[in-house]
């Protein structure tokens, strides 16, 4: 046995729920996530226990995928409109942190370009990177892999930042004929991008970068 | 039932490494010694401060969605709104999905956070569980990523900035109610809820 050891070598599992060590029956494969249900329960809350997120890889990919298809469309359509008396101006993403530089305040452009397009992209990165290692069952770099994970987790929720700036917009400029916005199919493919990246960092378990392979240490 | 030993353990969740549980003092933090991950973290909020800053964030929080947030000025005319405000805009717009995701970040998850840690910490006070204890936990665990207040906040700002380009800004009371609220969440953020689980002994009830 290592000097780090593991809750699947001595025969415990932690609750994902409320983190009560449980002792299970060393080996039970029952218990290893895929496909199981109700194998057994938390003694605490009643959650199923599980030692790893049940299809991860599965689920994680599927998405990951779908949150991807999504967010094309996010970046290609508009996700407003800005109308005035002359002009009728629709925003993209990108477009709309251009116009957020040049009116004057590159600080808030460089927030809104990283909550927007820097975060989802890490993501796809970062969750792919994940699952292909962690897959493979490689040691490389698995310190630095599992902070990435934290770091996806921690900042993922950000993104929302652009939808809600287009529902608050949408909801305060009415001036009738004199200037309106409204909002474009883009910003509902950006909300459902940033729910489904949510989902799918969430069932991604970083216990796995741990599996696989181990070095002596 | 080899309870005591299982409690002297701590499972890290991000790498499933087993540690031996220490006492903590102020200003610790518990790391996983393979991955780096926070495993426990020493917080010096009470029961009862931590009830008290939930009350106060309820009350914020009802200024918050009652008053309004910005109001902007063109030409004599004067648009305001609140956050249902948004919420019904979008829905009118055809932009339901986002309608009811903002609904729900900024409304309805956060609502339920407060309500169901009011209840829980008011019984908590006398060290109890309250009624429906192991369900309502659990499903304060599930909501724990989904509540975006602070989000808005920021993208407030951002669509003030925006907007001032075009228009006369006036922030309103509900602007400010929110930034209080921000403050509150980020107190709250280095609580583990956790740790609810053992401060009230079981089977009482």
């Amino acid at each position: 046995m290592s000097a780090m050891p593991r809750a699947r070598e001595l025969g415990l599992i932690a609750c994902t729920v409320c983190g009560q060590v449980c002792r299970n029956v060393p080996g039970d494969e029952r218990l290893d996530g895929d496909g199981v249900r109700d194998a057994m329960a938390c003694p605490r809350c009643g959650s199923t226990l599980r030692r790893r997120k049940p299809d991860s890889y599965a689920r994680c990919w599927a998405l990951l995928i779908a949150a991807f298809i999504m967010y094309i469309p996010a970046n290609v359509l508009p996700i407003m409109r800005t109308a005035s008396l002359h002009d009728v101006d629709d925003n993209t993403i990108i477009s709309g942190v251009v116009e957020l530089w040049r009116a004057g305040s590159p600080n808030l452009a460089i927030i809104v370009f990283a909550a927007s397009i820097v975060v989802p992209v890490l993501k796809f990165l970062a969750l792919g990177t994940l699952l292909v290692t962690s897959r493979r069952g490689t040691d490389w770099a698995r310190v630095q892999r599992a902070k990435l994970y934290r770091l996806v987790e921690l900042v993922g929720y950000w993104s929302m930042l652009d939808v809600f700036v287009v529902a608050l917009l949408t909801a305060l400029v009415r001036f009738s004929v004199l200037s309106l916005v409204e909002p474009l199919p883009g910003v509902i493919f950006f909300g459902l991008t940033v729910v489904l990246t949510m989902l799918a960092s969430m069932s991604f378990d970083p216990r796995l970068i741990w599996d696989g392979k181990e070095r002596d240490d | 039932m080899g309870k005591s030993s299982t409690e002297a353990l701590l499972i890290c969740e991000h790498c499933d490494t087993v540690h031996r549980r220490q006492v903590l003092v102020r200003g610790d933090v518990a790391r996983c010694v393979r991955c780096d991950a926070e495993l426990e973290r020493y917080h010096a909020l009470s029961v009862n401060v931590m009830l008290a800053l939930i009350l106060t964030a309820m009350i914020v929080f009802i200024q918050a969605n009652v008053w309004p947030i910005v109001t902007l000025g063109l030409s004599g005319q004067q648009s305001s709104t609140t956050l249902w405000g948004m919420i019904l805009a979008m829905w009118r717009e055809h932009a339901q999905i986002v309608s009811v995701l903002v609904a729900a970040t900024l409304f309805f998850f956060p609502l339920m956070k407060m309500l169901l840690l009011g209840w829980l910490l008011w019984y908590a006070r006398s060290g109890r569980r309250a009624p429906g204890f192991v369900r309502l936990m659990v499903l304060l665990h599930h909501l724990g990523p989904w509540t975006m207040s602070e989000v808005f906040v920021l993208g407030a700002l951002v669509a003030i900035v925006k907007a001032h380009t075009y228009f006369d800004v006036t922030p309103d009371p509900g602007i400010y109610a929110y930034a209080a609220l921000t403050l509150l969440i980020t107190i709250f953020a280095g609580v583990d809820l956790r740790e609810l689980w053992d401060d009230a002994p079981e089977a009482v009830a």
